[in-house]
């Protein structure tokens, strides 16, 4: 009898070794046969063909340096300079950056002994080291240049030249030649004009001096006035991007607590501890389900078109969809209520509502609490979200910043506030979280 | 003697009693304060939202119900193409639902070895456990959009950057819950395993993962729920998917409302029947734990 017991156990044992077995290989054979088939159906292949890699060396550069054009209009041979070519940072009149020299002839040191000379006549004399002398003649819409004689043959990878358009790219910067104007691109590290614009009197002035030093503007005190400039910088534009980032909080403040809000009266509806009416519980559930599964796009959708774009319809979007989530989570907490402190509180003769407010409240309390504060701190990254989608937030900047594929450098700002933004947020609610309920550990 | 300690019991209950409604006195006004605070903000911070909206609230709100009726009557005019324009919409879907299962995936076994190398007493390099943490906070912290819309720049637009953006968030939403579990798995298996001279790998392959398997998994359908939901968001920033199509369908406006319809049934079912699956098989793990 022991013997078949023994037996059977051991075929038993036998059959569950082989199914596990058989799994321990069949999961990584599913994933990976899983992944093969995502390889193909996404044409990962194909992708380093469409990837521009371009795109990506410019992104890379652009997003912690900045360039300073010099621009010749070669009709009238004004020359401007200007940070980023943008008409916010041109220099003022008269002013020019130190690497340039010159009345008559502009010389352009663009660093490493690469050396751009604007003549008289919109002639234009590039000099690089190691490399023939580059000349090129701008006439009404034509281009006439020496390229051919100094680099006979093909020309090298980092020119580009056709009659109409000259493009050189070095390591220290660009020149682009078209008829109607000649521009240099000079590549400087760091965030350019970050906290004053040129036309500020505290550009280019240190710390000490602005904070301890003289009166640099007359009419204002030194912290005033450098706070002022600084916060409506208008490259950088600190106000807006402080009003954007206040949006985005101010979404996910307004949609998590406006949810908890709606959701805690209807979840003692859907629990079944508080409403025996079957009906009532199933719709309320039923309306729960609906709500979270429309899921927050389409509700953004549906209700940009009634409110218009900006941050309040974020802020129902949010909060009609953690309603549900709010109200199954709540409703499952108050279904897990120990039933004693109830009955304790009723037996003082409480009221239904003091029973509720005395008996289950202090319960539920704490899960409750970690949860809301848990969905504020995940609302601020949907808020940058549904942000770009409805605009409106620190999301419809970042959007807007990368579309019109220009300031890299003010992407990147967008990016670090954004993921400085949701880190405090987390520390924020961790921190609220330990000081409401206690810690967990 | 008696006389005397009975006052004195009868004087400390009053100061216990005056001490005791003091206190209630000050806990209600301060929680009076923290609700008139949360009252104003909430109030304030209305105002100023309805204030920088394009439309106010009020006039919204009578409005609320316009675009559904009109994308309902219509498709209910159309209702004999509704099985067609769904058919047409599928692969999108199956390509959202791709993008969401990859990405919860990838995030899944990268958040396995974060949360093994930022774990007390399991990680490999125990000094190194604060920067691990740290760089699973940052990729957690990261919104999808922000590296989806870096990567659609430089990828050009499709699923694989949705893809990357969701599993870089999940690697790190996930390998902070499973470091969770993983901390309070039981050290024992691993020891054993150590003596018989396991690397690393093996180790937390065979000691650790059998025993965090039913969280981890039940972790990440939940991330999978949540993914399917990003992925559609995604795809209308310019990822791909469903919501891509749902993008184009919205932006031709009146008389395509149809295809706008056979798109939102399509999500619509997808997230409730994903929900409903996923929360089955999430109660069954954490029930057969328990037992």
């Amino acid at each position: 009898m022991t013997a078949t017991d023994i037996c059977l156990a051991k075929s038993n044992a036998d059959a569950l070794f082989q199914r596990k077995r058989i799994f321990g290989f069949a999961v990584p054979a599913v994933i990976c046969a899983y992944l093969v088939y995502i390889f193909f159906a996404f044409d990962i292949q194909g992708l380093a063909q469409r990837a521009n890699m371009e795109n990506a060396v410019t992104l890379a550069s652009d997003s912690w340096s900045h360039k300073v054009h010099v621009t010749r209009d070669n009709r009238s041979g004004e020359i401007s300079y200007a940070v980023e070519g943008e008409r916010k940072g041109r220099y003022p009149e008269g002013e020019r950056p130190a690497w340039v020299s010159g009345d008559d002839i502009i010389t352009i040191d663009l660093g490493g002994d690469q050396i751009v000379r604007y003549l008289p006549d919109n002639r234009t004399e590039i000099d690089l080291p190691d490399f023939p002398l580059i000349e090129v003649q701008a006439e009404g819409r034509t281009l006439t240049s020496n390229l051919e004689t100094a680099f006979p043959g093909d020309l090298p990878d980092w020119i580009s030249a056709s009659n109409r358009r000259i493009g050189i790219t070095t390591p220290e910067g660009r020149i682009t030649l078209t008829g109607a104007r000649t521009e240099v691109f000079n590549y400087f590290p760091g965030w350019e004009l970050f906290w004053f614009t040129l036309d500020s009197p505290y550009h280019g002035q240190g710390v000490g001096q602005i904070l301890f030093g003289d009166r640099i503007d007359p009419t204002r005190s030194n912290v005033t006035g450098a706070v002022y400039d600084w916060w409506n910088n208008a490259m950088w534009r600190h106000k807006d991007v402080m009003w954007a980032i206040g949006e985005t909080l101010l979404m996910a403040f307004l949609g998590t607590m406006g949810a908890a809000m709606i959701a805690l009266p209807m979840a003692f509806l859907a629990a079944k501890r508080f409403t025996p009416i079957m009906l009532l519980r199933a719709t309320t559930r039923r309306l729960f389900d609906f709500v979270r599964g429309v899921d927050a796009l389409i509700w953004t959708v549906v209700l940009a078109r009634a409110f218009g774009p900006g941050p309040l319809t974020g802020t129902l979007a949010i909060l009609i969809t953690d309603t549900g989530t709010f109200g199954k989570i709540f409703s499952e907490a108050l279904e897990n209520v120990d039933n004693k402190q109830i009955e304790g509180v009723s037996s003082t003769g409480a009221k239904p509502l003091q029973r509720y407010r005395f008996g289950v409240i202090p319960q539920v309390v704490p899960v409750l609490l970690a949860q809301i504060l848990y969905f504020l701190e995940s609302n601020t990254r949907s808020a940058t979200i549904i942000g770009a989608i409805t605009g409106g937030g620190i999301g419809l900047m970042l959007t807007q910043a990368i579309q019109t594929q220009k300031d890299w450098e003010e992407v990147a700002y967008y990016i670090v506030l954004i993921i400085l933004m949701v880190m405090f947020m987390d520390w924020f609610s961790g921190w609220l979280r330990g000081k409401l309920i206690g810690r967990k550990d | 003697m008696a006389d005397l300690s009975l006052g004195s019991a009868a004087q400390s209950v009053g100061s216990i009693q005056s001490n005791y409604m003091a206190q209630v006195q000050r806990r209600r006004l301060y929680s009076g304060l923290a609700l008139l605070i949360f009252v104003v903000l909430m109030v304030s911070g209305f105002n100023i939202a309805d204030d920088r909206n394009a439309g106010g609230f009020w006039d919204g709100l009578g409005q609320i119900g316009d675009y559904p009726a009109e994308v309902l009557s219509e498709a209910w005019e159309k209702r004999a193409d509704l099985p067609g324009l769904i058919a047409k919409y599928f692969p999108a879907l199956i390509e959202t639902i791709n993008i969401a299962a990859v990405s919860t995936l990838i995030g899944a076994i990268a958040g396995l070895i974060l949360s093994f190398l930022s774990t007390r007493g399991l990680a490999k390099w125990p000094r190194l456990i604060p920067l691990f943490r740290r760089f699973s906070d940052i990729m957690r912290a990261v919104p999808e959009i922000v590296i989806a819309l870096v990567l659609i720049f430089v990828l050009g637009g499709g699923p694989v950057p949705a893809m990357i953006a969701i599993a870089i968030h999940t690697a790190g939403a996930l390998g902070k819950l499973f470091s969770e579990v993983a901390e309070n798995a039981d050290l024992k298996p691993v020891e054993g395993l150590a003596s018989t001279g396991a690397t690393w790998s093996q180790k937390m392959l065979l000691g650790v993962v059998p025993q965090v398997a039913p969280n981890y998994v039940s972790y990440a359908l939940l991330r999978f729920e949540i993914n399917i939901r990003a992925s559609a968001i995604l795809g209308f920033v310019g990822a791909g998917g469903l919501g891509y199509e749902l993008r184009n369908a919205m932006a031709w406006g009146p008389g395509r409302f149809d295809e706008a319809a056979a798109i939102f049934i399509l999500l619509f079912g997808t997230i409730v029947f994903f929900d409903q699956v996923s929360s089955h098989y999430r109660n069954r793990l954490t029930e057969g734990q328990a037992q």
